[in-house]
């Protein structure tokens, strides 16, 4: 339960944060994922580039409809409200439900995102959002449609050679509906199976099923589910094909009543 | 690697390695016994610490994540009036038996009880999630929380 020796390593600027990842340090923000992987031996990197000390890393700013959320923003301070208006509405009420209030205080939307694991709560959340992961690299910033970022278990669309700097979103008008499930048998534990259904006005309505032991489903188009809650989760879920009938069984249900609360 | 912490209002500097994380800084080099390591990845909330002014597990911090930061561990609470609540509290509620959990859980209890000054019994218990306690089935530890933030409503009214 003792990490194996490793080498720190405190970048105060994004370019040295950058020649530490070109030799092969291994990125951490909060730390709040890649402690327990260190404590249990599960990750055993020969450095870590600790990046809460960059300039902007952590912190919102809002240009006209764009939010840009820092990536070293804590989940704590986005379940205070750091983000503004009806989008700031659901991210708070996500954060909340992220592990424990302590784990929120130092864990980071960027780091959560970056790491991918699949149970993930903002893994499951922000496909639905319309937006996008910002990645530094050597040649300056990338874009990557947050619908596109997850690829896989533990992968995401980031190159090698990129850190996950920021999540700009587009900000949601006040009629904006949003329906969350996530299946915790107690508060704060890995889920296991997470819905979410986001309908704004004037655009289609999307969804996400998550915590599947793979990349989250992104519905890009979700006005079935929105019309037949019951029938529509029930055909998607059956459509994964899920070995454990009481995985297939928690999907189905957690997507059902993400649509259901978004009606 | 050479640090500097504040631990409990003074300065403290260590020579560790990076892998050294912040619970066992406290109790192996500045001998401060009261923050108890359970699970070691996060889940059962026995080290949490106040780390500047918020709760934190200890055995998530690594020594780097220490370095510059203030820290305030159970034997730092000795004058905070909150405190002393929750440990009269705790006492007569009969809040702890073995007491492995209790260090954790005050300090989590003081935030809920500083942050949340509204909070009902479904809210603290959602906010202890991250407190594991095997003696005393949470419930006289519920009702110490809700005990001294009824006390502070009523005193504040």
């Amino acid at each position: 339960m003792k990490p194996a020796p490793f080498a720190y390593a405190r970048p105060d600027d994004w370019p040295a944060a950058l020649a530490l990842l070109a030799e092969g340090a291994r990125p951490v923000a909060g730390g709040q994922s890649l402690g327990p992987m260190l404590n249990l031996r599960l990750a055993l990197p020969e450095r870590v580039a600790d990046l809460r000390h960059l300039p902007g890393y952590a912190g919102v700013t809002v240009q006209g409809e764009t939010v840009r959320i820092g990536a070293g923003t804590t989940h704590a301070a986005i379940e205070d409200g750091a983000v503004p208006g009806r989008l700031g509405d659901i991210l708070a009420g996500v954060a909340r439900r992220i592990a424990y209030r302590p784990v929120r205080n130092r864990g980071t939307i960027g780091g959560s995102l970056a790491h991918a694991d699949p149970a993930a709560d903002w893994v499951a959340v922000l496909p639905a959002l319309p937006g996008h992961a910002v990645a530094l690299g050597p040649a300056g910033e990338r874009r990557i449609p947050l619908a596109a970022f997850v690829l896989g278990v533990f992968e995401t669309a980031l190159r090698g050679d990129e850190l996950l700097c920021a999540i700009e979103l587009t900000a949601l008008p006040a009629g904006t509906r949003f329906g969350h499930w996530k299946f915790c048998r107690k508060p704060g534990e890995f889920s296991k199976a997470t819905a979410c259904v986001l309908a704004r006005p004037g655009a289609p309505p999307t969804a996400v099923l998550a915590a599947l032991d793979a990349a989250p489903l992104v519905i890009a188009d979700a006005a079935a589910l929105l019309a037949e809650p019951a029938a529509e989760a029930a055909r998607i879920a059956a459509a994964l094909a899920l070995d454990d009938p009481w995985r297939a069984a928690l999907a189905r249900t957690a997507l059902r009543r993400a649509a259901e609360a978004a009606r | 690697m050479k640090i500097t912490l504040t631990v409990n209002g003074a300065a403290a500097t260590v020579q560790v390695e990076p892998r050294t994380h912040l619970a066992d800084l406290l109790r192996g080099e500045l001998l401060l016994t009261g923050t108890h390591l359970g699970c070691e990845h996060g889940v059962c909330g026995a080290c949490t610490v106040e780390v500047d002014g918020a709760p934190a597990r200890s055995c998530l911090m690594h020594a780097g994540a220490c370095d510059g930061a203030s820290v305030c561990t159970i034997e730092g609470f000795g004058e905070d009036a909150v405190m002393a609540a929750l440990r009269e509290g705790f006492s007569a509620e009969h809040a702890l038996q073995c007491g492995y959990c209790t260090p954790g859980m005050l300090v989590v209890a003081r935030d809920i009880v500083l942050r949340l000054p509204d909070a009902d019994e479904a809210r603290v218990r959602e906010e202890l999630a991250g407190n594991l306690c095997r003696c005393t089935g949470y419930r006289g530890i519920v009702r110490a929380i809700l005990g001294v933030l009824a006390a502070r409503r009523g005193a504040a009214t």
